[in-house]
């Protein structure tokens, strides 16, 4: 029985945003409809010519970017396809970040959705102002305008070979009446020019020469550096502090206490020092004395965490899918595993700590802020300040590094409050400690498996139970009572043929914070299932890759247990085309030099198909990655090298999973500081990389997080084949290598 | 405390706290903010600037320490992008999010200043202490490999 949800990311994303916290995140499914102005019936007709393109009268051509850059090339991206519509020289072009207006654009970033969102309604933006410029020109010269092409930045007219630039037509194009975006004629892929060209970053320079301007680098006059004393343990307060030595420090202009924020943008409050440098602000924190309400959650640690999941585990638990009878099947099979799994809390640890800079003035606020999530906020401060949103200008700068870290508003929060009370301009400045500790975390979670296979190696049982601490559990209206199936269906949503197939699920509690972690729950999901398949293969004594394909089996679309109505199902095909894909260009099957092995692990995440093969190795007790052999299927390839980099890189994010990341908690509080108890990998660590992608003219789809799940899968994999030795826990320790 | 350093080539005073690092004396006295705060404890690599040519971790280098030496910064290696590390970084198409590569770039610099033609290995030693959480190591490598070939045709 499949279960209708109550809760799951995107219903969380349409009620809050309903309920008035004005959370209005751009995950694929919302975005994809409120980014269309010809969907979103209420908004007023968007004039392309100002919103998304705006033309000088010297040809000067700017696109607008509505999405967050962090890394994942948007700046790159997303201004190819209005370029390829509008036809422009890509040279020609500059690109600005549009401001935060909620009647127009859609900000949010995440959810690997920029390009899967953004492509029809920014084909269509262009293509509606490429209209407008030809009706402009056909009308000035008063010819047919079929008789009028677009091309470089103007209009030609073939028979009188006449040419006028855009800069030279917009002022009359701009008045004309836009056109039905629904109907507005758009290019034939086969005459794309821009589309599917290896462009290099639009910022590779200004992020070569230290002219990028982040978060962190704002600069206001008359700003002053705040870096706050939160309390350690998660939900705790201040209770007293003095405040006398601080102020001793020279540099440190005011010390003042802010509140704690339980709902909505949860910031933990705490004690602020400000200073006119950074430097001095860290000094004056040092200083002050601070007495502490523990809160609730001054108990809590992994034991205690681990303890509660394995209580839960031995405790009856709610079904997602219970289809057949997999308990009578695993109690008459002869051929059965069982294999718990286990993931601890993850940090984001993007490279630019936390940061954000806020002026509040009686008449109007403005805000410099490295955000995912422009538009919360701007609804932060405006609920901080009293002011109207009109009169708040957010400037979304570049971010280092997001990872949906920066999805979040408890920073902007902070520096809201703290700008409120002082009435000057301040940039809230985390420290390394500050982002380590106060981090919305990846949850830990655990898996117990059991699954049977036939004399022909058929799954004829899996079982699967799992208990985390979820995120909906934290986000959701209904708090712990329930989380629903988006998180746990994930791993309910798989492409193997099973007869007999349970999953359940009990919500863990803990006071740590947990939110979306680059891949949210598929990072976890895509582990489990791809290790248990790989159990399962074993099992049945074939080769995983063979195996793999045989259990998937027919084409066919497979509906999105998460989301039947408006999830995009999973083709089978493309995944197997995928896998073979991986495994022809990985070397599958052919001879390894002695002591590495190879693992493979195909999975379906935002959309989009992904395949590796890893070639691993044991040395000295420690797993060094030699190789990882990527096939990616997301649709349509906006920019070839920019997949690839997105793919590079969430290969290495989850390697960092699969080696090291962990977060622990002791006395409801994180152990870990900095990157010398939170390591990472470094270059030394880097396996070689290659990135096939697929030639397809579907729908773009994700690219910024399905390269992330198969990598600990692939790699755990390889190392079966060398050890024996399943590894069911990350991340991966000397002790079950050998 | 006056402290008096030669930064990107000028003669430069500033009048601090001895103690402050020079990282902070960049970014908020002096208004630089190519070189980055990671970490605060020289682990992370991403205020990398050079100190009398050596790649050194400007975050746990106090100011009076500096003093009468010579600073370069990302700042100081071109006004245009055009010294052959950063060419190289350019054309590999290496930054992500860009953080970290200020400080990438500088240890790179340094390292192909001791080594022209360095090997993965040099390479693995030389730029282990710099982190990026992007993951673009494979291209960092391939930069400066690119770029000790730019260096060797100058």
């Amino acid at each position: 029985m499949a279960q209708t949800f109550s809760f799951d990311r995107r219903e969380f994303l349409k009620n809050t945003a309903a309920s008035g916290v004005g959370l209005l995140i751009g995950f694929r499914l919302d975005a994809r409809s409120a980014d269309d102005p010809a969907q979103a019936q209420e908004k007023p007709i968007v004039n392309p010519l100002n919103a998304w393109v705006r033309i000088t009268p010297d040809n000067g051509i700017t696109l607008i970017l509505a999405k967050s850059e962090m890394g994942q090339g948007v700046n790159t991206s997303l201004p190819m396809i209005l370029a390829e519509e509008l036809c422009v020289d890509w040279k020609q072009v500059e690109i600005e970040q549009a401001p935060t207006n909620p009647k127009i654009y859609q900000l949010g970033t995440g959810g690997s959705g920029s390009v899967a969102s953004s492509w029809l309604p920014l084909r269509r933006a262009g293509a509606a102002a490429r209209e407008m410029l030809l009706t402009a020109a056909a009308e000035h010269w008063n010819v047919n305008r079929d008789t009028c092409v677009a091309q470089d930045g103007g209009v030609l007219h073939g028979a009188r070979k006449n040419f006028l630039t855009y800069g030279e037509l917009v002022e009359q194009a701009r008045k004309l009446p836009v056109p039905d975006l629904n109907t507005v004629p758009l290019k034939n892929s086969r005459e794309f020019t821009i589309v599917g060209q290896e462009l290099p970053r639009t910022d590779a320079k200004t992020k070569s020469n230290g002219t990028a301007k982040f978060g962190i680098d704002s600069r206001v006059p008359g700003m002053r550096y705040a870096v706050i004393a939160r309390c350690p343990v998660f939900g705790g307060k201040v209770k007293s502090f003095d405040a006398r030595k601080a102020k001793n420090i020279p540099g440190v202009q005011e010390v003042l206490a802010i509140e704690p924020v339980a709902k909505g943008a949860f910031s933990a409050g705490g004690v602020v020092v400000l200073a006119d440098n950074s430097w001095a602000a860290m000094q004056g924190r040092k200083a002050l004395d601070i007495v502490w309400d523990q809160g609730p959650n001054a108990g809590e640690s992994s034991e205690t965490l681990r303890r509660q999941f394995l209580e839960n585990a031995a405790k009856p638990a709610k079904a997602l899918r219970d289809e057949g009878d997999a308990e009578t099947m695993l109690s008459k099979s002869a051929k059965k595993i069982e294999a718990s799994y286990e993931f601890p809390f993850a940090a984001h640890a993007s490279m630019e700590p936390m940061n954000c800079t806020v002026y509040i003035r009686p008449d109007g606020a403005e805000a410099w802020v490295p955000t995912q999530a422009p538009q919360w906020a701007q609804d932060v401060i405006a609920e901080v300040s009293g002011l109207p949103h009109e009169s708040i200008i957010v400037h979304t700068t570049l971010m280092g590094g997001g990872f949906g870290r920066r999805y979040q508003a408890d920073f902007v929060m902070e520096a809201a409050q703290i700008a409120k009370a002082t009435g000057k301009p301040v940039m809230v400045l985390w420290t390394r400690e500050d982002d380590m500790q106060h981090d919305f975390y990846r949850p830990a979670s655990y898996h117990k498996f059991s699954g049977a296979v036939d004399s022909d190696g058929k799954i004829v049982a899996w079982k699967h139970f799992q208990t985390s601490t979820s995120i909906a559990a934290m986000w959701g209206e209904k708090g712990e009572q329930d989380s629903g199936g988006g998180e746990f269906g994930t791993a309910a949503f798989i492409p193997y043929q099973v007869e007999n197939f349970r999953v359940a699920y009990a919500l863990a509690k803990s006071g740590v914070p947990r939110a979306w972690w680059r891949s949210v729950e598929h990072s976890t999901s895509g582990f489990v299932v791809e290790s248990f398949v790989d159990e399962l293969a074993a099992l049945a004594g074939t080769d995983p890759l063979e195996y793999r394909l045989r259990r998937i089996g027919d084409d066919r679309d497979i509906p999105d247990f998460t989301d039947p109505k408006e999830g995009k199902a999973l083709n089978t095909a493309r995944l197997k085309g995928v896998l073979k894909f991986a495994a022809e260009k990985g070397g599958w099957g052919t001879a390894l030099p002695k002591g590495i092995g190879r693992g493979i692990a195909g999975y379906y995440s935002f959309e989009t198909y992904t395949a590796c093969v890893a070639e691993a190795s044991v040395v000295d007790k420690a797993v060094k990655v030699h190789r990882l052999v990527y096939a990616v299927d997301c649709g349509r390839v906006v920019n070839p090298d920019g997949v690839r980099a997105q793919v590079e890189s969430a290969a290495i994010y989850g390697l960092s999973a699969a080696l090291y990341d962990s977060i622990t908690i002791q006395g409801g509080r994180v152990e870990q500081s900095n990157f010398n108890d939170y390591e990472m990998p470094r270059i030394a660590d880097t396996p070689k990389i290659e990135v096939h992608l697929v030639a397809s003219t579907e729908e773009p789809t994700g690219i910024g997080e399905p390269g992330l799940p198969v990598v600990a899968p692939a790699v755990c994999n390889a190392l079966f084949t060398l050890t024996g030795k399943r590894i069911r826990r990350l991340p991966i320790r000397s002790e079950d290598l050998a | 405390m006056a402290v008096t350093f030669t930064l990107n080539g000028k003669s430069t005073t500033v009048e601090v706290d001895p103690q402050m690092p020079l990282l902070w004396v960049l970014r908020d006295t002096l208004n630089m903010t190519g070189t980055k705060f990671g970490c605060g404890m020289a682990l992370c690599g991403a205020c990398t600037v050079h100190i009398n040519g050596e790649a050194s971790r400007s975050c746990i280098t106090p100011i009076s320490s500096v003093a009468g030496k010579k600073i370069t910064t990302i700042e100081g290696l071109s006004t245009d992008a055009s010294h052959p590390v950063q060419k190289a970084w350019i054309e590999e198409d290496v930054p992500q999010c860009g953080y970290c590569q200020s400080g990438q770039i500088m240890s790179a610099v340094a390292l192909l200043a001791k080594k022209p033609d360095p090997s993965d290995a040099d390479i693995d030693d030389a730029m282990s202490g710099n982190i990026c959480r992007c993951g673009t190591y494979q291209r960092i490598r391939k930069a400066i490999h690119r770029a000790a070939t730019l260096q060797a045709s100058k």
